[in-house]
């Protein structure tokens, strides 16, 4: 017994991965602790995508299940769970079931390598920015079977839009990421990393975001895989896979109840997964802002207060919507769970204000805060654009930013042996 | 780190690939086939993992995951399902396959066995160290850069070769 808590505490003191560390025990809590976090995340993008699609459409949202429909995606998951789930006939059942695992597993086990914080990742590889990529791109294998399997003409066209989609959107956004990767290269030894952490650490010792070097070409680069990853995730203006007044719903049109929620979970993390890549490349992953304006230790202090006050801003505006409320006796409930909500809210805000946790959250909170980011980017986008047709997305894809992920890389190889040229001869 | 139970890994690896590649040949259907292909190779890739070749393990789901894709789709335009379901699947040859196949087995076997002389002495260091990706790119840049550049030629010839023969009208 002494032994195991011995190994258990053992990962405590060093300051690596629990995946280098070779710890069992804090690898298995981190990877609960990570697919916790994410279905709580997709859980909430149900909610925040259709509230967001709404207000921008001057709408409500939902509003009856729960205080301003809080209740609502519990309400959809347990639909969908008690759904019949159906086979069609004629279809290939072996592929036609394991086709929404095969999405589910790519889209879940990029996370081993995504890093949350310097030690906060379940493992760190040396291959990590490959391994994303390659994992990633396993989903189209699903989303093609599936379609194949349904054996019906919508989900076939669906899953053949898709996977031509998906091959010709990868070659831009490879060129994006390696002229990110060359750039962790700028350094004494002049060796770049594949590695996740690495490419963050290289950004740190830089003292800039990929993002802002060499501008623009970082730039650059980043609104390539920008617009790629929006296509690579099948979401829109980009959904030609899932077009409704088309294809009805694409690839998953024959799937229902539970494996359709899968295809549902698959599609939310994979855009996750995604943000995480162009956050960790070009956005300086776990660091905060302004680490070289605004720097010190008061500042670092200053800056460790946000994930608390955030929480807390939140607790508020829970508080505020409870005064709201209507006074009605039928509001009752609601108006109760609403102002618990907003009290545990508070309540994670205030822990968050201890010292101790303050400086361990920190990496977690500013890489969740940029992901976020771009999860809200993602339903700004559904909001707003209209979608593309079939041959404009390919001429997008091999005209235009095939050409610019070209130039942009063998600039940016030029500018950095010019500089290395000029500043160290 | 300390690799953990590398022999029940190895035999699992090779099983499953073992299993897979005895699939693609037997299956009926050829979208089942190029699905255990997948497999196969999947469990490859594993192997490079085990034998600390990560970058090669990488590069291996990267490209086949995407050549996979494109024979799926060969299958699912160019052949005819229904009709590839009622033809005999093997042909009449077998006696040459027999010979052919004791030969190469029989070559493994006595290489495998008594072939401690064809290879060095020595083994090479296993690099166990974190920065075999970059090990890979100094050689591949540095030492072999004129063979790598002469095989993306070679690879560029192909790809004009293929638009020039597809394309009617240039």
């Amino acid at each position: 017994m002494g032994q195991i808590i011995q190994y258990v505490k053992s990962y405590l003191t060093s300051d690596q991965t629990p995946g280098a560390a070779g710890n069992m025990f804090w690898v298995l809590v981190y990877i609960l602790l990570v697919f916790a976090g994410l279905s709580v995340a997709v859980i909430a993008m149900n909610w925040l995508e259709r509230k967001i699609l709404a207000h921008m459409q001057v709408r409500l949202g939902p509003m009856r299940v729960g205080p301003h429909g809080l209740l609502q995606p519990i309400a959809d998951a347990i639909k969908l769970l008690l759904k019949e789930d159906i086979l069609p006939a004629e279809a290939d059942g072996l592929i036609f079931w394991t086709a929404p695992f095969l999405v589910v597993l790519a889209a879940f086990t990029v996370f081993v390598v995504v890093p949350f914080g310097p030690t906060h990742a379940i493992t760190d590889m040396n291959i990590g920015i490959l391994f994303m990529l390659g994992v990633s791109s396993l989903s189209v294998l699903g989303i093609v079977m599936a379609g194949w399997a349904s054996n019906s003409h919508y989900p076939l066209i669906g899953a053949l839009r898709s996977s031509a989609q998906m091959v010709s959107y990868e070659v831009a956004m490879g060129l994006a990421v390696v002229s990110a990767i060359l750039m962790t290269s700028l350094n004494a030894e002049g060796t770049g990393t594949l590695s996740m952490i690495g490419i963050v650490q290289a950004q740190q010792v830089q003292h800039e975001w990929f993002i802002f070097k060499f501008f623009p070409l970082g730039l650059v680069a980043f609104f390539i895989f920008a617009v790629a990853m929006v296509a690579e995730t099948n979401r829109a203006p980009f959904d030609l896979a899932e077009a409704e007044s088309e294809l009805t719903a694409g690839f998953h049109t024959e799937y229902s109840g539970f494996r359709w929620s899968l295809f549902f979970l698959a599609e939310y993390s994979a855009m996750i997964a995604v943000s995480s890549i162009a956050v960790t490349l070009w956005l300086g992953g776990w660091l905060r802002p302004f680490p070289n304006v605004l720097s010190g230790a008061t500042w670092d202090e200053i800056f460790s207060f946000f994930p608390g006050a955030s929480f807390l801003f939140l607790a508020a505006m829970c508080f505020y919507n409870t005064a709201r409320m209507p006074k009605h006796p039928l509001f009752r409930i609601q108006t109760i769970g609403l102002a618990a909500f907003g009290a545990v809210l508070g309540l994670i805000g205030l822990v968050l204000f201890i010292p101790g946790v303050r400086v361990r959250i920190q990496d977690i909170f500013w890489f969740s805060a940029k992901v976020a980011g771009f999860m809200y980017l993602y339903i700004w986008y559904r909001g707003t654009f209209p979608r593309y047709r079939f041959d404009q997305l390919m001429r997008m894809g091999w005209k235009v930013l095939l050409p610019l992920g070209l130039g942009v890389l063998i600039l940016t190889a030029s500018v950095a042996l010019l500089q290395q040229k000029i500043w160290r001869p | 780190m300390a690799p953990v139970a590398t022999p029940f890994f190895f035999y699992l690896l090779s099983g499953i690939m073992l299993i897979g590649g005895i699939l693609v040949i037997t299956r009926k259907n050829p979208v089942h086939s190029a699905l255990a292909l997948i497999v196969t190779l999947l469990g490859q890739a594993s192997i490079y993992l085990m034998l600390y070749a990560p970058f090669v393990a990488g590069v291996q789901i990267i490209l086949y995951a995407g050549g996979i894709m494109v024979l799926f789709l060969f299958v699912i335009m160019l052949v005819s399902i229904d009709r590839a379901m009622k033809e005999r699947q093997f042909n009449s040859q077998w006696v040459v396959g027999i010979i052919a196949a004791t030969a190469l087995g029989g070559l493994l076997i006595a290489v495998f066995t008594k072939g401690k002389n064809i290879f060095p002495e020595h083994m090479l260091p296993v690099v166990t160290d974190s920065n075999n990706t970059q090990e890979v790119a100094k050689l591949l840049y540095g030492q072999y850069m004129f063979a790598f550049e002469i095989a993306s030629l070679l690879l560029l010839v192909a790809i004009i070769g293929a638009v020039v023969m597809a394309k009617k009208r240039i």
